[in-house]
């Protein structure tokens, strides 16, 4: 590299170099500060795992719009309005009885933005990336996913083209629950597949 | 290319840590760099193939021991040097003016 970081140095310095690379380019006029504050806002607030989680509860409620979701994910997904940028293209991969899916990102951290925010720390550390695909089960008993051994697992692993949500199991004594219900009970990592979606507390 | 980012299999990397509730940024730089990174993508200034690349050129020691966010700000200096955009000169005289300006 043709510069040297100093990457033990105290987080300011890190900041530093972050202002100083925002200065120049809004003195170059190729940054709007206003715009970034826009953005860090729309991703702090508003783009979040309750929009894949309304995709779920769909598909749970409508078996045609399910169909159109796990056979073109993109399209079905933009339905609903979740499109954009690292959600271009989306596979969806469905829990039933006998298959229990999960995604990972072996190489980076690649993850579906527009249905579940930008990724956890966990799903970027290097634990992760290593052993979801050398030990997906020892990791799913890590997260407090028990299957039995009878039940298939499979590992997707992102890239930066493709990226995969997991359509989760609707639990079991939930039929009388509405869309917008059943949605709340949608957990963001049953959607990266390290979890189960639990009935409700009676 | 092959690197330390491919991590799939790897053995002995410690513990998963999950962290309860966490912020979508943990320090309010990550957020700028997240916003800088994603404005100049979004306008087409660099694709998703050159951030690729720049992050698999990082040194596996460095790549290790930096964090997410860090290895964005790397690819975006890197990224912003190599296309010409910004000369890495002209980044560190800003670094330094802006440390003598919190000094003063």
């Amino acid at each position: 590299m043709a510069h040297d970081h100093a990457h033990n140095a105290p987080p300011s310095e890190t900041a530093m170099r972050v202002k100083a690379l925002e200065t120049l380019l809004t003195e170059k006029g190729l940054l709007d500060p206003a715009a970034i504050d826009t953005l860090v806002e729309t991703y702090e607030t508003k783009i979040g795992p309750r929009n894949g989680a309304k995709v779920v509860a769909r598909a749970w409620t409508d078996p045609d719009y399910k169909q159109r979701l796990l056979e073109d994910g993109s399209a079905a997904i933009a339905e609903l309005g979740f499109s954009g940028v690292q959600g271009e293209d989306m596979i969806v991969v469905e829990n039933t009885d006998d298959v229990h899916n999960m995604v990972t990102c072996t190489l980076c951290s690649c993850y579906p933005w527009p249905t579940l925010g930008l990724p956890p720390i966990w799903f970027k550390s290097a634990p992760y990336r290593a052993r979801s695909v050398i030990d997906p089960r020892g990791v799913l008993e890590e997260f407090g996913v028990a299957l039995s051994d009878d039940i298939e697992v499979r590992v997707w692993d992102s890239s930066a083209e493709l990226r995969y949500l997991v359509l989760p199991q609707r639990p079991a004594g939930t039929e009388g629950l509405s869309e917008d219900e059943l949605a709340a009970l949608v957990t963001r990592d049953s959607m990266i597949g390290t979890a189960l979606v639990e009935a409700p507390a009676s | 290319m092959n690197g330390i980012h491919d991590m799939g299999g790897m053995q002995c990397m410690g513990p998963i840590i999950r962290e309860e509730n966490e912020p979508q940024f943990h320090e309010e730089w990550e957020g700028r760099v997240f916003g800088m990174f994603f404005t100049n993508f979004a306008e087409g200034h660099f694709n998703v193939d050159m951030f690729r690349h720049a992050i698999e050129r990082m040194g596996p020691a460095e790549y290790l021991e930096t964090s997410y966010y860090e290895h964005w700000l790397h690819v975006y200096e890197t990224v912003l040097v190599e296309r010409g955009i910004l000369t890495q000169a002209e980044i560190d005289a800003k670094i330094e003016s802006l440390r003598q300006a919190g000094e003063s």
